[in-house]
């Protein structure tokens, strides 16, 4: 291992040595259509400062990508920047000192002061000190309603996600999925924090994800999540596909009357040509307690012996947040701009929906910045088999949540 | 090591015979000893530690494998694991072995069907697992055929009934390994000199009576090298899931390979990959441990 991670540093000593001394490595898993044009932007306005972006995208998802990122940090061949999500995930490597700190930055530019909602910066430090660049923000509590498949089946389009419960016989008489789910088990338990946070409220949200209470996990409130939960799994029971965009195209169809995604769902609609509003609604927070989580993305720079590549890092993380580039990279990402001072008139309907709500600081950090990965990937687990196993009740599951809640670090 | 005899009286110290050969084999000694036992000890010490991205000494005792056995997708790994491991153990053996027989009727064309039946073989698990993904769909493979024939109630969808997902995975298993199975077992009917049919003819026995009483017991030595192959690809079992169902639907098709996949690197808890690996060692161990003393403890007396 010891070995490996010499030989591995002495190539990466070589490749560094004979390249231009301000290009930098930047991995990411930003590799779907408008994701790559987004990445595009960054990469535009940083070789326009002078310095060269060397891209090094890793196709797959967050899952596939950052075991190959972690390997190469931790296996000395570190790259000059990387993307995480904001959160816990690369909090050990921090931890171990592999990251470069960036307070110097952050205090130059002032980020204490610009960066809204300041959670997005709690989650880069560790200790007073500021280890990463947040680029955007990502929430998860939308409901996507295909306005079509309402019409067929005769009735109005819900507002909330009551409406949308009822309104599922109707849809399942013309053959139409009410709620389109993939298979992959972070969607399931995503769908059940929107949930949560959606039906219990804010307060619950964060002593069970926060806190950490078993007791909150167990009790009352989150019994009526789990219900609804079952409630979603009677709706989705005949949706079989394995991603999320099938399952989003399932709703731009008009197949299915709805998904529960995140912001990025966005995305496909405009890829679709729909109209906000017209062929298909969105609701924040399913249109009962509008709120939106401020999960994201961020990115960190590993520690590199190369004076002149820290001080290109340091110049990559200053540039990320400045006003121009939120703007370019946001309205391809379809993310909203970590800072609450810079004008997004291209913004769609559902984006300036989700600018308001964060503009009235509705908002709760997301599970990522909550919870360790392995307490997100034992929810996951419980969430997928419960999808998926229609023998499982809603107390049984409740229970097994609230010992994961319980353990959890 | 048997001894040939350097029958003289300043017979040289043991050590120092074959000095070449013993040489040789340093790199592959120190590799064993370094890699696998260096490997396997470090593997098992961190195993009872709290280790989450990055390995740490900080002991935890027996917390990760009262985790791990309490964890309902490791009890199901494991009973998946073990109906694969039987059923393909029973499968490949039966059917590797009529196919060897089968080919070894002095056919035609034998080298052409040899070479088509063990074609598969030289796919990956990964294509393997995605070539019978498409065909066990029931939107477009199997049961999309057979009722586009006239029955349109036909239902064959083992991808997505959580009760019998694994069985879709076994088929894609044996289709993609029986043929490797075959030839092993060609080779081992090859090896059985011609003289012995011919004596069993003389005597009168039936064909059928002579491979399972005369031939099978010759062919011992292939059917341990076969058996050590099988087992070894049935614990490995990991990509064909990957690729075929990745652990769907629900967690009804995990396995314990992939178990320590994911919480080793997308779970970020090393500590928790670290005791499910040492489990799936220990059960290796079980297994092997008796055999080797029966296989090699038993030469010695011979």
């Amino acid at each position: 291992m010891r070995s490996l991670g010499i030989l591995l540093g002495a190539t990466a000593l070589v490749a560094a040595t004979s390249a231009g001394a301000t290009e930098l490595e930047v991995t990411h898993w930003w590799t779907s259509g408008g994701e790559a044009a987004a990445v595009s932007e960054l990469a535009k306005a940083f070789n326009a400062s002078g310095d060269v972006w060397v891209d090094g995208a890793i196709a797959g998802s967050g899952g596939v990508a950052r075991p190959i990122m972690i390997s190469r940090i931790i296996g000395g061949d570190p790259m000059g920047a990387t993307q995480f999500n904001h959160g816990r995930q690369a909090e050990e490597l921090v931890e171990a000192g592999l990251m470069q700190d960036l307070t110097d930055v952050a205090d130059a530019q002032g980020w204490k002061d610009i960066i809204h909602p300041s959670s997005l910066l709690e989650a880069c430090t560790l200790d007073g000190k500021i280890y990463c660049a947040p680029v955007n923000i990502h929430s998860w509590q939308w409901l996507w309603l295909s306005n079509a498949a309402f019409e067929k089946a005769g009735v109005a389009v819900p507002t909330n996600w009551d409406e949308f419960v009822a309104a599922a016989p109707a849809l399942e008489a013309q053959g139409i999925i009410p709620l389109a789910v993939g298979q992959q088990s972070w969607q399931t338990s995503g769908a059940f924090n929107v949930l949560m946070v959606s039906l219990a409220g804010k307060d619950i949200f964060l002593q069970v994800y926060d806190e950490k209470n078993a007791e909150v996990a167990a009790g009352p409130d989150v019994a009526r999540v789990f219900k609804a939960a079952d409630d979603a799994r009677k709706m989705s029971a005949k949706s079989s596909v394995q991603d999320w965009n099938q399952a989003t195209n399932l709703v731009i169809t008009g197949q299915a009357g709805g998904q529960i995604m995140g912001d990025w769902a966005q995305g496909e609609f405009q890829v679709a040509n729909q109209v906000a509003g017209e062929d298909y609604t969105c609701l924040p927070g399913l249109g009962v307690n509008e709120i939106i989580s401020t999960g994201g993305d961020a990115f960190y720079f590993p520690k590199l012996n190369d004076a002149e590549k820290t001080e290109a890092q340091k110049r990559l993380a200053a540039l990320l947040v400045t006003p121009e580039v939120q703007v370019g990279f946001n309205l391809k990402k379809g993310s909203l701009p970590i800072r609450g001072d810079v004008d997004l008139a291209a913004a769609n309907d559902c984006m300036k929906k989700g600018l308001d709500i964060l503009a009235k600081g509705n908002v709760i950090p997301d599970p990522n910045q909550l919870m360790s990965p392995d307490s997100i990937g034992q929810i996951n687990d419980l969430f997928v088999e419960f999808f998926n196993d229609a023998s499982i009740t809603p107390e049984d599951a409740q229970a097994r949540f609230a010992e994961i809640v319980g353990n959890a670090d | 090591m048997g001894g040939v005899g350097v029958a003289t009286s300043d017979r040289p110290i043991n050590l120092f015979r074959n000095m070449t050969a013993k040489v040789a084999a340093i790199p592959m000694i120190l590799t064993v000893l370094f890699v696998f036992v260096g490997g396997t000890v470090w593997t098992v010490t961190y195993s009872f530690t709290s280790s989450k991205l990055l390995p740490k000494l900080k002991f935890v005792g027996l917390d990760q494998y009262e985790r791990l056995w309490s964890t309902n997708r490791w009890i199901i790994s494991i009973e998946n694991l073990f109906i694969y491991g039987i059923c393909s153990l029973i499968f490949s053996f039966v059917i590797g072995f009529v196919l060897a027989a089968l080919m070894d009727q002095k056919i035609r064309f034998e080298n052409t069907f040899r070479t088509i039946i063990l074609y598969p073989f030289a796919l990956s698990f990964i294509v393997t697992g995605l070539v019978w993904q498409w065909i066990l769909n029931p939107e477009f493979g199997v049961q999309n055929i057979v009722r586009s024939l006239g029955w349109t109630g036909f239902v064959f969808d083992p991808l997505y009934n959580a009760d019998i997902v694994i069985y879709g995975i076994l088929i894609a298993g044996l289709w993609q390994g029986t043929g490797l199975i075959m030839v092993l077992m060609l080779a081992g009917l090859r090896g059985i000199d011609e003289d012995v049919w011919k004596a069993a003819r003389v005597d009168g026995i039936p064909a059928w009576k002579t491979y399972l009483f005369i031939v099978i017991p010759m062919m011992r030595p292939v059917f341990v090298t076969t058996l050590v192959i099988i087992a070894s690809g049935i614990v490995r079992v990991y990509d064909l899931v990957v690729a075929q169902t990745s652990g769907g639907p629900g967690i009804a098709s995990e396995v314990p390979a992939k178990y320590v996949y994911d919480y080793m690197f997308q779970s970020q808890n090393l500590g928790q990959g670290f005791a499910a690996s040492t489990m799936m060692l220990l059960a290796v161990a079980i297994v092997v441990i008796p055999w080797a003393y029966l296989e090699f403890g038993g030469r010695k007396r011979g």
